[in-house]
């Protein structure tokens, strides 16, 4: 019998937990048009995007050069060394942009913003808040909900072309394949529609994911220094893998089937 | 209560963002170049198109001219069907009396159609492609997609098989 009833609670929990995680997302969607919250989702862009994109920039570049080199060292012996560019720039857009930003991205702000709120919580910063009649919801976690979708779009974006460039620098610089190969092959089969946008579309996806994993882990986040460590830890595990399934699901969905 | 300080990186980081959106769509994408301008439909009936395949480029000496839209089966010939825009910068440029042929960019390259100008009886009025709007214009002079496994019947058995 008690298993029974264990599993009850841990299911009521779940639910619970989903129910509250929805509560908060919805106050962070509806509290986006205040006009007044502006600035303050400016400054969040700072942190969780602007702090984000030396490690994006660094990683997209050498994501994109040693793509090129395996990429060209199979190529060349097939002599279609010339499909290096739509091979780095398709990989890049579908896949390793969105992706790998999105990873990086639950890593380095995820975690960050479940830290910050679960300290907040524990030293009582958002109970005197309410106590000030100022609802958390708007002042913390919209400008934060928002910043984060805002940024990881424009990140994934900026990671594509810095690995498209570094593609370049390793392809074309340094191995020797013709430029005007590179980049018109290239322009003949990335289509702006089915890879860019597409590509556009899932960093949306998993950057609404990331943000409401970590904001909630954070809001839910037991206030003491053992709760707010392993929330961080839950935030980085649980988006990274919500990303890596969500990015088979959307690839089924947007290249899968005809 | 944002500094300036702030609202500059942010304002440099979506100036970042844009480049990155431009770069890709007009040197990766190259949106910019091929939905521009406007276009005429012409289409062409082919026994074999090998691996042509939708998007793939019409070339006229090597400069690409327009783009394949639709490749189908014609329901009564049952023969393959290609529809092709061409941009309206060569509008009357070609005589209706053109050839298409189904081409291969290198060994492994991609295939494509190439277009090749007919040419104008002296003193006749010329139709051009495109000149019949509304209606769709067949190019007569087509060559079909070498098939290898064709070839080395043909060089087998002789040419008996043409």
């Amino acid at each position: 019998m008690n298993w029974l009833i264990n599993l009850g609670a841990s299911t009521l929990g779940k639910l619970s937990g989903l129910g509250n995680a929805s509560l908060m997302l919805w106050g962070g969607l509806v509290a986006f048009p205040r006009l007044k919250n502006i600035p303050l989702i400016i400054q969040q862009i700072y942190v969780v995007g602007v702090q984000s994109l030396l490690i994006i920039l660094v990683s997209g570049l050498f994501i994109g050069m040693v793509m090129a080199l395996q990429g060209y060292t199979i190529l060349v012996s097939y002599g279609a060394e010339g499909s290096l560019g739509p091979m780095v720039a398709l990989t890049l857009l579908r896949e390793l942009g969105p992706v790998v930003t999105g990873l990086l991205f639950a890593g380095r702000a995820g975690s960050a913003l479940t830290a910050e709120i679960g300290l907040m919580k524990a030293t009582e910063q958002l109970s005197s808040l309410e106590m000030m009649a100022v609802d958390p919801l708007r002042r913390i976690i919209a400008p934060r909900f928002w910043a984060g979708v805002i940024s990881m779009p424009m990140l994934a974006l900026i990671f594509s072309a810095v690995g498209i460039l570094g593609g370049h620098l390793v392809g074309v610089d340094w191995l020797g394949v013709d430029s005007g190969s590179y980049w018109s092959i290239m322009q003949a089969t990335v289509d702006w529609d089915k890879d860019v946008v597409n590509g556009v579309i899932k960093s949306f996806v998993f950057a609404l994911v990331v943000v409401w994993v970590a904001l909630y882990k954070g809001y839910s986040a037991i206030p003491t220094s053992e709760g707010i460590s392993k929330a961080t830890t839950e935030t980085v595990v649980f988006s990274s893998l919500a990303i890596l399934g969500l990015d088979f699901v959307l690839t089924a969905l947007m290249f899968g089937i005809n | 209560m944002t500094s300036k300080k702030t609202e500059l990186m942010v304002g440099i980081f979506v100036a970042l963002a844009l480049a990155a959106t431009l770069m890709l769509a007009l040197q990766v994408a190259n949106k910019g170049m091929s939905g521009s301008g406007e276009v005429y439909q012409v289409s062409a009936k082919f026994d074999n198109i090998g691996g042509l395949k939708a998007r793939s480029s019409i070339k006229v000496g090597g400069v690409v001219v327009g783009r394949v839209t639709r490749i189908y089966l014609d329901n009564q010939e049952l023969i393959p069907v290609v529809d092709m825009e061409i941009s309206a910068d060569y509008a009357r440029t070609f005589p209706e009396t053109s050839s298409v042929s189904i081409l291969t960019a290198g060994l492994l390259g991609e295939q494509y159609v190439g277009l090749t100008p007919g040419f104008v009886f002296p003193g006749e009025d010329p139709i051009y492609l495109g000149d019949k709007e509304g209606e769709t214009q067949f190019i007569v002079d087509t060559k079909s997609a070498i098939v290898l496994e064709d070839l080395i019947g043909q060089f087998l058995f002789g040419k008996d098989s043409d």
